[in-house]
């Protein structure tokens, strides 16, 4: 081949590459009505009650399924759309009360479902039944409720419900707004049921039988999901985006590329590093929001030496490289949660940051004082499943210790074997992450450090007035007693702190980009999107 | 000929008897609990053993693995825990997307390497044959997701030439009817130029880099078996009697010098079938390597054993194609056996 007639054949292949971006004018319009979302991976079932359904399932089920509750949004100084805590108002339902020992709902008497059925007071109670019968996480999310027995539901005429409280529980009501308690068309589903499968769990992973906002009209697993509006909602404004096509693109570098190229809308959950630096370059709209609830932490496990010692521990807390944590592995996009003033009084919340820096010097001296002054060999353990964090984040608190002369090695755990190795409660050393849907502290408390040592006690922390405190503070939320339960708060509060079982590190965001011309991003306790309130203009 | 085939599909059930195995058996001794992954972040203990329960983990494994084989039988590969799916519907919807991508991506490979190989060895010692080294060196020495995240980069990002790295098609628009499940041939089926050149578009830059990936044993071996056909006594006979030059390298030499190549080409073909995952995950392809990683990472067993089954079909069915193919290429193979 020649020069001339290499140049001609190289140019006429590029042509043929550039051809084919021109875009149709029925391709214009579908793309103005429709939301592109990218993200790193998709749903496993369509219905938050199925078996092992996995976080991106949830986001499916949120969009396409309406709940009794749901709550109000406010506007947080930064502008970002943030959801009420303690404003629960009526989804499904258009009125409620609630009472000392039950709360009644009244159904909209206009919804239906996206067969057309309307929606009555027995698919309510059908659905709840369900959510407190099929076993796994669904189940156990609504015991956290006190929602524990299908008597608890009662149909009172064809459009009013009445939920029975078994006990006394503040969490009761937040928890009928959570993902979980989503109201199905039961007769469509009993229609598909099996003898083996009554809840028709295995119909409802591929299908939606909701009469939420949108419904999917394709899913092909891992890679794409297509919502499209309903067009008879009620429960809420019409949304203003007719279409979202959910697309899962796994590299990270690419779903930077297909927003910064314009091809997509929304890049969901970016690493910190893409996220800062798309920060600056300005071309893009971006939202950072801290975690509810929510605390990656340095965990050790108290049960055995060295870590049995209190000394050693506030050693560690001592030691801890937490400023560069900030910088180096997170860009900046994380909320503090050490380093709070000395003289600062413990407040009635939480997450709150703690009182330890780091300081050398005070860390070899708690060491000494516990019997270790030459320091001691460990394993410090972290989840490969987001070793972008957690992997860069344990190498600096490696360096750091090693200052004091404990000499730790890394043991990388992958993703599928972290839970178990949780479970096992062994690990002496480890980073982890816990967060909370329901935002209370009692509840964050009663999970990670009550002696029932639940999973996520993952240090095997017991004590007597740890329990006391949590418990207190559990009874005096029921019963309305401020006074019991803002001693109880911080009661267990400072006793955590001084104790330390676990370190704190900081409060992790959820990152989105969008571009410039797409608003309405709402944060919500699951950290998913809601489409809903998505405007493209 | 069909005797032969029938010895040769005789041979492989001791083969896939072993893979059933041993693919269910590494499975099991992979770290990772499965009840506990699929129970979700909030699990507790008893919910982990209830999702257990479920998926019938807590049996003991000979009772596993009867159920597994006696499913089998019945063409049931199990369900996958990470999509959500029939791992049989999972297979077939995903095979062809992989299938398309190499073969694509061997073509053109081929397209390139063998004139590129055969030239380097008639004008040995040339500069076309040091830059034949030259470019099979770096083809086999750059990491695929290196190359491909490179194209995208210079194709898609900053010259803009090629449409985003989505998968086989544009958002927007839709897949062919199905046939062969090849979007390039379906669409042609259709007389769907549009969805043509969309899908052509799409393929282009994953089938590239796959490309230049196996460029480098496929030149090499073309270029070192032209060599030694050409060297040999027949060659050299048949430019004694005044032939043409390019008779008796196309006519009497290259077809001599196929039998090797033919070889390697059924290696590379399943070498890069299973191999393209990086490539998939690059360009968000729907194909199977990525969905077996996916599920390896879950310790979702039954996609897993349905890949490693289906591999070792593929590469039963391609080794009787490239012996098939011999016969064909070399007459003498024809009255071996």
């Amino acid at each position: 081949m020649d020069r001339r007639r290499f140049l001609q054949s190289t140019s006429i292949t590029a042509a043929g590459l550039v051809a084919p971006t021109v875009f149709t004018p029925a391709n214009a319009q579908a793309r103005a009505e429709t939301l592109l979302i990218v993200s790193e991976s998709g749903p496993n079932n369509l219905d938050v009650m199925g078996v092992g359904t996995n976080v991106p399932g949830y986001e499916a089920s949120w969009n396409c399924y309406d709940r009794l509750l749901t709550h109000e949004m406010k506007t947080l100084p930064d502008g970002t759309q943030y959801y009420e805590r303690d404003k629960i108002k009526g989804e499904l339902a258009e009125d409620f009360t609630v009472g000392p020992m039950s709360a009644t709902f009244k159904l909209r008497k206009d919804a239906t479902f996206h067969d057309g059925a309307p929606v009555t007071a027995k698919d309510v109670k059908w659905s709840l039944d369900r959510a407190v019968t099929v076993g796994g996480f669904p189940t156990f999310q609504m015991s956290a409720g006190s929602l524990t027995k299908p008597e608890q539901f009662v149909i009172v005429d064809d459009h009013t419900v009445r939920v029975d409280f078994i006990r006394k529980d503040r969490l009761t009501i937040p928890d009928l707004a959570v993902i979980v308690p989503a109201i199905m068309n039961s007769e469509l589903c009993k229609k598909n049921a099996t003898a083996s499968d009554p809840w028709a769990l295995e119909f409802t992973k591929q299908n939606t039988a909701g009469g939420g906002a949108y419904k999917i009209t394709k899913w092909t697993p891992g890679t794409e999901v297509v919502f499209e509006r309903n067009e008879t909602w009620v429960c809420g404004p019409l949304p203003k985006t007719k279409r979202v096509i959910w697309r899962i693109v796994p590299s990270a570098g690419n779903r930077r590329a297909l927003l910064e190229r314009g091809d997509a809308d929304i890049s969901f959950d970016l690493p910190n590093k893409d996220f800062a630096e798309i920060k600056a370059a300005g071309k893009l709209s971006v939202v950072s929001t801290p975690y509810t609830n929510g605390i990656q932490y340095l965990g050790m496990n108290v049960t055995r030496p060295p870590f049995d010692n209190p000394k050693v521990r506030q050693a560690i807390a001592y030691a801890v490289p937490y400023q560069k944590i900030m910088d180096a592995v997170l860009f900046g996009l994380a909320k503090p949660m050490f380093g709070a003033p000395a003289d600062k009084a413990t407040e009635v919340a939480w997450p709150q940051p703690h009182k330890f820096n780091t300081d050398m010097a005070k860390a070899k001296a708690l060491l000494v004082e516990a019997g270790y002054p030459d320091g001691f060999e460990t394993t410090l353990s972290f989840d490969l499943g987001f070793a972008g964090v957690n992997e860069p984040l344990c190498v600096l608190v490696q360096e750091s210790l090693a200052q004091i002369g404990v000499k730790t090695t890394i043991n990388k755990v992958p993703g599928a074997n972290w839970r178990t190795e949780l479970n096992k409660k062994e690990m002496p050393l480890f980073t982890n992450i816990f967060s909370g849907w329901l935002n209370y502290p009692e509840y964050f408390f009663y999970w990670c450090y009550h002696g029932a040592n639940s999973v996520f006690n993952t240090s095997s922390y017991q004590s007597k007035p740890m329990d006391a405190f949590i418990e207190g503070a559990r009874d005096a939320a029921a019963s309305g007693d401020a006074a019991t339960y803002d001693t109880d708060v911080k009661g267990f509060v400072d006793l955590a702190f001084a104790d330390i079982p676990r370190i704190p590190l900081y409060q992790p965001y959820i990152n989105i980009a969008m571009q410039k011309n797409i608003s309405g991003y709402q944060y919500w306790f699951h950290r998913r999107l809601d489409y809903r309130a998505f405007v493209k203009a | 000929m069909l005797k032969l085939l029938f010895d040769r599909l005789l041979t492989t059930i001791p083969a896939l008897i072993g893979v059933i195995v041993v693919s269910f058996l590494l499975t099991r001794v992979l770290p990772g609990d499965t009840a506990a992954y699929f129970a979700g972040p909030a699990a507790t203990p008893q919910a982990i053993e209830q999702v257990r329960k479920q998926l019938g983990l807590d049996r003991p494994l000979p009772e596993q693995f009867e159920h597994y084989v006696l499913d089998l039988a019945k063409g049931n590969l199990g369900q996958s825990l990470t999509t959500g799916q029939p791992v049989l519907s999972d297979i077939k919807a995903r095979l062809p997307a992989s299938a398309e991508l190499t073969l694509f991506g061997l073509i053109l490979a081929l397209l390139i390497a063998v004139p590129l190989g055969v030239a380097a060895a008639v004008k040995q010692g040339s500069t076309l044959d040091h830059a034949c080294r030259a470019i099979a060196t770096a083809g086999v020495s750059l990491p695929v997701f290196f190359t491909g995240l490179l194209l995208v980069y210079f194709f898609y990002f900053i010259l803009q030439w090629s449409p985003a790295p989505l998968g086989r098609l544009d958002v927007f628009a839709s897949a062919p009817n199905e046939v062969t499940g090849f979007y390039l041939i379906d669409s042609l089926i259709a007389r769907d130029g549009e969805t043509f050149r969309a899908s052509l578009a799409q393929i282009l830059l994953p089938g590239i880099t796959l490309a230049i990936f196996s460029l480098a044993p496929i030149a090499r071996i073309t270029r070192a078996s032209m060599l030694s056909v050409l060297s040999s006594e027949f060659v050299r006979t048949a430019r004694a009697s005044g032939l043409s030059a390019r008779m008796v390298v196309v006519t009497y030499a290259f077809r001599n010098a196929m039998l090797p190549v033919v070889t390697t080409l059924g290696m590379v073909f399943s070498f890069l079938l299973g191999a393209n995952v990086l490539v998939e995950k690059v360009f968000a392809w729907p194909g199977i390597g990525s969905y077996a990683v996916e599920a390896l990472i879950a310790s979702d067993f039954a996609p897993v054993q349905g890949f490693v089954l289906t591999m070792a079909i593929l590469y039963i069915v391609l080794n009787l194609l490239i012996d098939i193919a011999y016969r064909l290429i070399d007459p003498r193979m024809r009255s071996a056996t």
